[in-house]
């Protein structure tokens, strides 16, 4: 079994005219990597008709929508994470309400709001209540504001992992950009925090120091944007000869604690 | 067909502490595992060296003995008086191609310095080697501020001699298409491209670039040991892509390549 917890699908308000191709691909390749279930989410409209990573309420809705009807076609094969934009308060939280009753099984935030401002805290407890982790964009050690997006680090990740320690929180795609090194120390101690190794970045040692400082337990596999970096990092974690458990770990076992994906996962 | 990694290193890297990987052992070990014959091999620390013919030497003394699967590739700077000896030196001990790391060094990628380097390093007929970034822009140390190489420079290297032959690594797709599609067949047909940096499904631009630029223009290569080198091996494995087009770009292409220039002794087993 192999679960990648981060995984990305399109619709057609993605702004681009081959949105259903990807999709396919993004299965396609699923089948030759051995992925057995994909956690994806689709954010807005990609820029289309509001930013990436600060999404409209209405594009959300959209794209929610999208991502609930595409969990339905594979069901058992694809879950969805139900995007929020944490400006939007109330509405935020009957959106996240709705997803999960439809069969959702966590929360994506991007980078619409810091995630250690006041506005995520009802987010962070009402995924707690709901037993379903929220996957954090996460900027690895931001030294400024990129544009279009209000990016996180690590440290501010773990100021409201600490904050809402029965929640689970998993810090997005490692090798996603940005100094890794820092993102590990930053999260180490916090034990609520999962670490997502997606990304297209392939650093050798950043595979180790994950390994080596929060350990097989925390880290979960992903592929983010580049499936061929996420099978390139697994095959490199497998060829270290770690125990067969603790392999599982990542390939699966530790998804499959913290998302509800029932028993036939 | 043997599998030649045309974008490898070993030594320490400036930037930070390489834990395991930088040694020529774990090259050898990592080469293995993946079913790598032979590497082109670059010195990682020469990246910052004002003069680099010391690290050189140190990168022709740890590959020495393995001479059937690293083929050191010395650095050069053209900035550095006598640099035309490092040149030769490269000649004479057989070199498959030289380096340059412009954006590293403070040479002008675009500059005249720059371009008598690639002019003199053509008539010696070797490849010159350019790395278009070793890392992503956005997790590099804070001190570390030089650009990627741009498209424009290596369109303006390529144009001002005939004889220039550039591996170019470390390249993503819209850089590809820049330069190839911005140069004429003959001058594009001077270029070859590692994929390391190529994005592979659901994207798929690896497969996308073979289909508009063709598998001649493709080599295989790691960026090990920065990077993981099962990567590569992943994109060839989920590209769209026949036997033929797998085994051009793990192999074939380069060493075709290699065997054509004029002063060329590239080992081959035959």
């Amino acid at each position: 079994m192999l679960i990648d917890v981060h995984a990305h699908f399109y619709t057609d308000h993605s702004g681009r005219a081959d949105w259903r191709q990807v999709n396919r691909r993004r299965l396609g390749a699923g089948e030759r990597i051995g992925i057995t279930v994909h956690i994806g989410s689709i954010l807005g409209t990609y820029g289309h008709r509001s930013p990436t990573y600060l999404p409209s309420l209405d594009d959300v809705r959209h794209a929610n929508d999208r991502m609930l009807e595409i969990q339905q076609v594979v069901p058992g094969r694809v879950y969805g994470y139900c995007v929020v934009n944490p400006n939007y308060g109330t509405a935020a939280l009957e959106e996240i309400r709705r997803c999960l009753d439809s069969g959702m099984v966590g929360v994506k935030l991007g980078a619409s709001r810091r995630a250690n401002d006041v506005l995520v805290d009802p987010i962070a407890e009402l995924a707690g209540e709901r037993h379903v982790p929220i996957l954090h964009h996460i900027w690895q050690h931001r030294r400024r504001d990129w544009p279009g997006q209000e990016a996180s680090d690590a440290a501010e990740l773990a100021v409201l992992a600490q904050r809402h320690p029965e929640t689970q929180f998993i810090l997005a795609h490692l090798g996603g950009g940005g100094a890794w090194a820092h993102s590990v120390r930053a999260v180490e101690a916090h034990r609520n925090i999962w670490v997502d190794l997606s990304g297209s970045g392939v650093d050798v040692d950043m595979l180790h120091m994950a390994l080596e400082t929060l350990g097989p337990g925390r880290l979960l596999w992903g592929t983010d944007l580049t499936m061929d970096t996420g099978w390139g990092k697994l095959r490199y974690v497998e060829s270290l000869g770690l125990p067969d458990d603790e392999l599982e770990m990542i390939r699966f076992a530790n998804a499959r604690r913290i998302f509800p994906l029932g028993e036939a996962t | 067909m043997r599998v030649v990694d045309v974008a490898a290193f070993i030594g320490a890297y400036p930037f930070r502490h390489l834990d395991r990987a930088g040694s020529t052992d774990w090259l050898l070990s990592q080469m293995d595992r993946l079913h790598i014959d032979r590497a082109l091999v670059g010195y990682l620390p020469s990246i910052l060296h004002q003069d680099p013919a010391p690290g050189n030497r140190v990168l022709a003394k740890l590959t020495a003995s393995y001479g059937d699967r690293l083929a050191p590739v010395p650095t050069i700077n053209p900035e550095q008086p006598q640099w035309q000896d490092d040149v030769n030196l490269a000649l004479e001990s057989h070199a498959s191609a030289v380096r340059l790391f412009p954006q590293y060094q403070g040479v002008d990628p675009s500059g005249d310095a720059m371009r008598v380097a690639v002019a003199a390093v053509a008539v010696a007929g070797l490849p010159m080697v350019l790395t278009v970034r070793l890392e992503d822009l956005r997790q590099r140390h804070p001190r570390d501020v030089t650009s990627d190489l741009t498209p424009a420079a290596i369109r303006g290297l390529v144009r001002s001699d005939d004889d220039v032959r550039l591996i170019v690594t470390h390249a993503d797709r819209a850089f590809v298409e820049e330069v190839h599609f911005g140069l004429t067949p003959a001058e594009a047909d001077r270029i070859l491209w590692d994929i390391s940096w190529m994005w592979g499904p659901p994207e798929d631009d690896l497969t996308r670039l073979i289909e508009t630029v063709g598998r001649e223009r493709f080599v295989f290569g790691t960026g090990m040991p920065l990077r993981v080198g099962d990567t590569s091996i992943a994109k060839l494995d989920l590209a769209e892509i026949t036997d033929d087009d797998r085994r051009s770009i793990l192999g074939e292409n380069i060493e075709r390549w290699l065997i054509s220039l004029p002063s060329r002794e590239f080992p081959t087993d035959a």
